[in-house]
């Protein structure tokens, strides 16, 4: 069974994440990149499906250079080989051009059975784009899963949300997103890592993938980020002590904002 | 005036309170018509809820497909078509936000996702948690746009509600099967994103049974229980509860944050909050930077007597 994981690098939820005021596009430069905590569990989703079923996994990441590193850390997790779509002409682009450009560059792979994706990444706000890949692909797609069971040529996924959960099935080949509580994802060992140094990575530029001009980035983009403003951090206000009244103080605060 | 395509979210037979919220924001946009997608029988009984939001028009669509999410589409897809609207709001969930990044696959729509409000020209997103407010515009026509719950508010207005049968067409995608359902039980709390009114216990709780305590002030106030990444990390909570950059986002009108630090990784889930309550031992703890109201102490002392003023004050 050949899967391919999709991956994305982001800034670090742990530090300052910050938006260019030119046109609305992440500052790459101003936060530490890395990748995405709901990638290394699709990653690891992966991994242990082929250990099962036997197969390969192809990280595919679009990206820019800097991604290689989210790249080298899936393929020293275990993946077989990787993608690297990275392209200037690609930057910017929205959600429907990203959901294009990646069914684009899955065609590039041969025989694939499973597409693995996070179910959202944690720098942006649309956590759909696996089921819009699926769109474009005229793929089913079996989102936010806990649990994959593969079954010959059909897969059961355990679909959990705030909604409760749905069991959904489908034939393969198929879309699948994995939610945080599906895996803990492992660590690569020190092996791992070497053997990441000689995984072969295949650069695709958009041209390679299929991509037209006009079709991806951000002059074409159907949706535009018109201003961003900086919101001034919410300042403190009172701060108190307790002395044994903290709750009364609490409740007083409440009244007076004529919450309760 | 162009019609507004609104997808009526809706479950045991009623509207959800998010539906409100497009319907009333639909208004500044064109016409407001809902579109109820339901199986056979169930769509009918939610007109009149949705005539008293300003539906001008109700679109009813009734399927017995068994694929997940996709009749929703093709059926927006096809209203698309048919009634060029000025706009598809749709409400931001798991499922919402699937619906809504397909139709605009479908459409060549722009998507606009996670809009806090809605104008003709453009739409407002909070951006890494509220550090940032962008506008954005769709450069396509009917854009689609979903809109988180809470973000707007809800004011009842008479439609018109002219009700017009929709053939559900036959499957555009292969989809996936329903095979089973386990419909969630909150216990009687409101939903999280939906709730005026968010509690939520952090590390400090100490422990799965000590988050009585944060269950206890919530009751009071008929808010929903939140928990922050370090809790549900530590199995105090499970982690659907779980409020922050990798969790939900909230904004509700009340937030009070019991022994919860406050790392960017959970303030990026809550401080759109519109007041901010928290208790904390640490008085260095970063909560303390956005909270309104803030009581360094011990939440054990402090939340139980809370809850107590709050009940003696409904008595």
């Amino acid at each position: 069974m050949n899967i391919v994981a999709l991956i994305k690098q982001v800034p670090d939820t742990y530090s300052e994440r910050k938006l260019r005021a030119e046109d609305g596009l992440l500052d790459r430069a101003a936060s530490d990149s890395v990748i995405d905590e709901i990638s290394e569990r699709t990653v690891e989703a992966a991994l242990q499906l082929t250990e099962s079923h036997g197969g390969e996994v192809t990280v595919l990441c679009m990206g820019p250079g800097s991604a290689a590193d989210a790249i080298r850390k899936a393929l020293s997790m275990g993946a077989d080989k990787a993608v690297h779509l990275s392209d200037d002409a690609l930057a910017g682009s929205d959600a429907v051009q990203t959901a294009h450009a990646l069914a684009q560059a899955i065609k590039t792979v041969d025989g694939v059975d499973l597409i693995l994706a996070g179910n959202g990444a944690s720098d942006g706000r649309v956590s759909a784009v696996p089921a819009m890949v699926a769109d474009v692909l005229d793929l089913p797609a079996l989102t936010h899963a806990r649990e994959i069971t593969v079954d010959g040529t059909s897969v059961t996924v355990r679909r959990e949300t705030d909604r409760g959960a749905v069991v959904l099935t489908a034939g393969l080949p198929a879309v699948i997103s994995v939610s945080e509580k599906i895996n803990e994802p492992r660590y690569p060992s020190f092996k791992g890592i070497m053997a990441a140094k000689k995984k072969p990575v295949t650069q695709l530029t958009a041209a390679d993938a299929g991509i037209e001009a006009g079709e991806a980035g951000l002059a074409s983009a159907l949706t535009t980020v018109t201003s961003v403003t900086p919101k001034p951090p919410k300042s403190a206000g009172e701060k108190v002590p307790d002395e044994g009244d903290g709750g009364s103080k609490i409740a007083a605060y409440l009244v007076a904002q004529r919450l309760i | 005036m162009a019609e507004v395509l609104v997808l009526v979210d809706h479950l045991d037979g009623q509207v959800k309170k998010s539906t409100y919220e497009l319907l009333t924001a639909a208004r500044s946009l064109g016409e407001p018509a809902a579109v109820v997608v339901a199986a056979p029988g169930a769509a009918a009984g939610l007109t009149d809820a949705l005539k008293q939001y300003g539906a001008e028009k109700i679109y009813l669509a009734e399927t017995d497909r068994t694929d997940f999410l996709t009749p929703e589409v093709d059926v927006l897809a096809s209203l698309v078509e048919s009634a060029s609207p000025a706009a598809v709001l749709i409400g931001m969930s798991a499922d919402g936000q699937e619906i809504a990044g397909r139709l605009a696959v479908r459409t060549g729509s722009g998507l606009l996702s996670d809009a806090v409000a809605v104008g003709p020209e453009s739409v407002t997103h909070s951006a890494f948690g509220g550090a940032y407010s962008v506008e954005a515009k769709a450069n396509t026509g009917h854009p689609v746009i979903t809109v988180r719950p809470g973000a707007a508010g809800a004011e009842p207005a008479a439609g018109a509600g002219a009700e017009q049968a929709v053939e559900v067409p036959a499957a555009a995608r292969r989809g996936a099967t329903v095979t089973g359902r386990e419909p969630v039980t909150v216990g009687g709390r409101p939903e999280l994103t939906e709730a005026s009114v968010v509690v939520s216990g952090g590390r400090g709780v100490g422990s799965a049974e000590q988050f009585a305590v944060v269950e206890g002030l919530a009751d009071t106030l008929g808010a929903a229980v939140g928990a922050s990444r370090a809790a549900v990390d530590s199995g105090y909570y499970p982690q659907q509860f779980q409020v922050g950059q990798t969790g939900k986002t909230v904004s509700p009108q009340l937030y009070i944050a019991l022994g919860i630090s406050g790392a960017i990784q959970h303030r990026a889930g809550m401080q759109t909050s519109k007041t901010v309550i928290a208790v904390n031992k640490d008085p260095e703890a970063p909560i303390f930077e956005i909270a309104d109201f803030g009581v360094v102490g011990d939440l054990f002392a402090v939340a139980p007597q809370l809850t107590d003023e709050i009940t003696k004050r409904k008595a």
